[in-house]
């Protein structure tokens, strides 16, 4: 029995052993971000080095700590969530620990063209007071709007002049004389020199047929699917845009359609065949040299009757086949 | 590796057209199998589509050679008929020249052949026409072009050229190094 009670015991110790650490200095809590902090010093010697023990070290460590934590998260409030069935939950409070940025802190970012602009001529921005002093009406009036400074803007068709066709001339002289001064501008950029921007005709319209060719084949190819589906002129050839501007070569590809290039092949064999001129010049050159050789053996004949009569008949006969 | 061109094709066949003429068709279109040609390395291989199939698994470094090597492209783009097509042009040739015993040693060392060499000869056979050169026992010997035409051929003494020579089977083991 007293075995019995000691092992029982030995067990409780055991399990007591388990759950309370022994720490020096007291554990920082943050129970907010399930935090804890241990201060203690570490055991350096165990730690130094790649001592085999220096595992199970951290792991006992890191046991300890943990214990630690969760036992005081136990003693946080709970509550059973869901109702009467449901898993019990811990109400945790308010994190404490400040955690670290995760990212870099945005650059700021670079000056507008305008602020750069704004800045070397030394321009501020100026706050527009809502309300305008009238001179006429002698108050304060607003701005733009309900009863404007100015006066009421439909007072204008007590003048003579057509008010539509006025605006029509002055929106139409505003636009002349942007253009205008488009134009000079770019061609005082144009006359010094500098590289005239991103402006591919010349504006006065004498446009070469290699520019406008270019232009066009630019674009063809500037819409969302990059000219493929563009309609073309009636007499404008087919021809797909390469991609490295007709730079690189391009093959058919290795085991492409086998038929398709025998056919081509056999085509091409009897378009070849058909234009080989007959060869005319070999056998009149023969013909001429048969006559020759005909004319030498009729004059051997007339020396030698009897040899040369069977040699004429020989070479008759073989001349004859030969020409058929 | 890859398929010739409109252009390489069209040198290809004239090339070939001018040992077996209009045979050519023979050899793109055969009845027991699909045959193509492809170029690797500017040499001009004749190969069946089952082993096109597997040659192109094989890295363009590492492939060596493939089918059969009919001729090369040279640096000018100018096609070279080389002896290894000799299997393919020698049952279609129109042209034949039957050459000597005594002088086929000759030949085979890559010299003329002269007319005292000369055994046989196809009849109408213009000059500077094609032609397959064989042995009297009608081994392919190798091709070569004509000098003189074949009536020329019998007036001509004997210590003249009348096939030139382009190549034959000797150059197996003389240019063993660089045939592919």
């Amino acid at each position: 029995v007293e075995e019995v009670l000691a092992a029982a015991e030995e067990q409780d110790a055991e399990k007591r052993r388990s759950i309370t650490v022994e720490k020096e200095l007291e554990l920082e809590f943050d129970l907010g971000n399930l935090l804890a902090l241990d201060r203690n010093p570490p055991a350096a010697a165990g730690l130094r080095g790649a001592c085999p023990r220096r595992e199970a070290l951290l792991r006992a460590l890191a046991r300890d700590n943990t214990q630690l934590l969760v036992a005081r998260l136990w003693e946080l409030p709970a509550e059973r969530a869901g109702g009467a069935g449901g898993p019990l939950v811990a109400q945790l409070p308010e994190p404490t620990f400040r955690l670290p940025r995760e990212k870099p802190p945005p650059r700021p970012r670079p000056p507008t063209r305008w602020e750069q602009f704004a800045r070397l001529k030394g321009i501020h921005k100026r706050k527009k007071t809502s309300l305008v002093w009238d001179e006429q009406a002698k108050e304060w009036r607003r701005r733009w709007g309900y009863r404007r400074a100015g006066g009421d803007p439909a007072r204008a068709w007590l003048a003579e002049e057509d008010q539509f066709a006025r605006l029509r001339r002055e929106k139409r002289e505003r636009v002349a004389r942007n253009e205008f001064n488009r134009l000079r501008n770019l061609a005082r950029a144009h006359r010094a020199g500098t590289a005239v921007p991103a402006e591919p005709l010349h504006p006065t319209g004498h446009q070469s047929r290699e520019e406008l060719g270019h232009v066009a084949r630019v674009a063809r190819v500037s819409t969302a699917s990059l000219g493929r589906f563009q309609p073309r002129l009636p007499k404008e050839p087919v021809e797909p845009p390469s991609r490295s501007g007709g730079r690189k070569r391009r093959f058919d590809p290795l085991l492409g359609n086998l038929s398709a290039e025998r056919s081509r092949q056999l085509e091409l064999l009897r378009d070849m065949g058909s234009k080989k001129p007959v060869l005319d010049i070999t056998r009149a050159v023969n013909k001429q040299l048969r006559q020759e050789e005909a004319e030498a053996a009729a004059a051997k004949g007339k020396k030698q009757s009897k040899r040369g009569k069977r040699g004429r008949r020989q070479q008759r006969v073989g001349r004859g086949k030969k020409s058929g | 590796m890859r398929p010739l061109t409109e252009a390489e094709t069209r040198s290809v066949f004239e090339k070939l057209g001018r040992y077996i003429g209009e045979n050519i068709q023979l050899l793109v279109d055969r009845p027991d199998g699909t045959y193509c040609f492809r170029l690797h390395r500017d040499r001009v291989y004749y190969l069946s589509e089952k082993l096109l199939k597997v040659a192109a698994s094989i890295p363009r470094d590492n492939l060596v050679s493939l089918g059969t090597c009919f001729g090369k492209f040279t640096k000018s783009q100018k096609f070279r008929l080389s002896v290894t097509a000799l299997d393919f042009l020698a049952p279609y040739a129109k042209y034949k020249v039957w050459v000597k015993p005594g002088s086929e040693q000759s030949f085979l060392y890559g010299n003329h052949v002269l007319k005292s060499g000369l055994g046989r000869i196809t009849e109408n056979t213009a000059q500077y026409q094609g032609v397959v050169v064989y042995s009297m026992a009608d081994v392919p010997l190798g091709f070569g072009v004509a000098a003189k035409s074949t009536q020329e051929c019998r007036k001509v003494d004997p210590m003249a050229i009348v096939v030139f020579h382009q190549a034959d089977v000797g150059e197996y083991v003389r240019n063993e190094d660089t045939l592919t």
